[in-house]
């Protein structure tokens, strides 16, 4: 049996982003919209696989149940990030939401091509941005089903 | 917007279900041309533009496709697999909407490529919200891939019609 969404059950969200005011904004945005959720921010590429093959530092990192990934990242750009999520077995089937201020034609196609679940622009002003994080929020937290570890229990 | 460009293709089998989705969807004036495909071979027919559909053209996608997993011929998850296995279709946003409560379904909806997964209400209010909010994410917070310009403005007027009659 599935669990219904937005239940007790605390839901991991990575958020990949090198800017440091989008992280804060968009935990925000997430935390006082009341789903129940951990969130975990990392700056780059790099962590971010780290984090998601709970190596080093990460090692007793909890599997997320979504990702918010940015495109244009340090050490390892967000596609390429992508491609390894979607090429690995067992974080393939993660949903990854793809926020990026980036409008462009190439790089919608080209997240959708490599597997991206969906692609939100990253507004510039503050209340879209805001508008933008709720929205992402209320949809996958509030409405679809993630593919849940504990859905195994 | 073009009004020519395709929203939404649904696929479903079910009468009630398709009455209250478009219902819900117009009331909102979230799609204007949705096209309603009732079972999963005809389903594949559209996206890939052949049979009855081989006027449409690949670059003319469907914003979204609102995927039921038990259809007739052909099941949803069958319909998933050749849309996300083919270069040509895979870009396409394809939410699976079941009624289905099968942990399952869920796992190999995502694995094999749904961009998201949703269970259906039962309740017809409860499910007419599900749809609208839905298509409010899918269509206005989503960035799908941008259609290319129509060569042939005239294209999906046979579409259009049919939908106007359901």
């Amino acid at each position: 049996m599935l669990r219904q969404p937005a239940q007790t059950k605390m839901t991991e969200i990575l958020l990949v982003d090198d800017n440091p005011a989008d992280t804060d904004l968009t935990s925000e945005v997430l935390a006082r919209s009341g789903w129940p959720s951990h969130i975990h921010a990392v700056t780059d590429g790099l962590e971010a696989i780290a984090f998601l093959r709970q190596e080093g530092k990460y090692s007793n990192a909890l599997l997320p149940d979504f990702v918010i990934l940015d495109l244009n990242l340090p050490k390892k750009d967000g596609r390429s990030v992508l491609v390894e999520i979607k090429a690995d077995p067992v974080l393939r089937k993660i949903p990854i939401a793809i926020f990026s201020t980036s409008k462009a034609r190439e790089d919608i196609v080209r997240s959708y091509e490599l597997g991206a679940n969906c692609y939100v622009s990253k507004p510039g002003n503050l209340q879209d941005f805001i508008s933008a994080v709720t929205s992402i929020g209320e949809f996958w937290f509030g409405l679809a089903h993630l593919p849940r570890e504990d859905n195994h229990e | 917007m073009n009004p020519t460009e395709l929203d939404i293709l649904l696929v479903e089998d079910n009468q009630d279900d398709v009455d209250l989705a478009l219902h819900a969807l117009r009331r909102e004036k979230l799609a204007n041309n949705i096209f309603v495909a009732r079972d999963g071979e005809e389903a594949l027919d559209f996206l890939f533009c052949r049979g009855a559909f081989a006027h449409r053209a690949f670059d003319q996608p469907p914003k979204l496709v609102l995927l039921d997993l038990k259809l007739p011929k052909v099941d949803g998850m069958e319909v998933l697999k050749q849309v996300k296995s083919d270069p040509r279709t895979k870009t396409i946003p394809v939410v699976i909407m079941t009624s289905s409560k099968e942990e399952r379904d869920l796992m190999s909806g995502y694995n094999l490529g749904a961009n998201s997964y949703i269970q259906k209400p039962v309740d017809f209010d409860q499910f007419r919200e599900t749809v609208k909010n839905v298509g409010l994410y899918w269509l206005v917070t989503n960035q799908p891939v941008p259609a290319k310009a129509l060569r042939a403005p005239e294209r999906l007027t046979s579409v259009v019609s049919r939908v106007q009659v359901t």
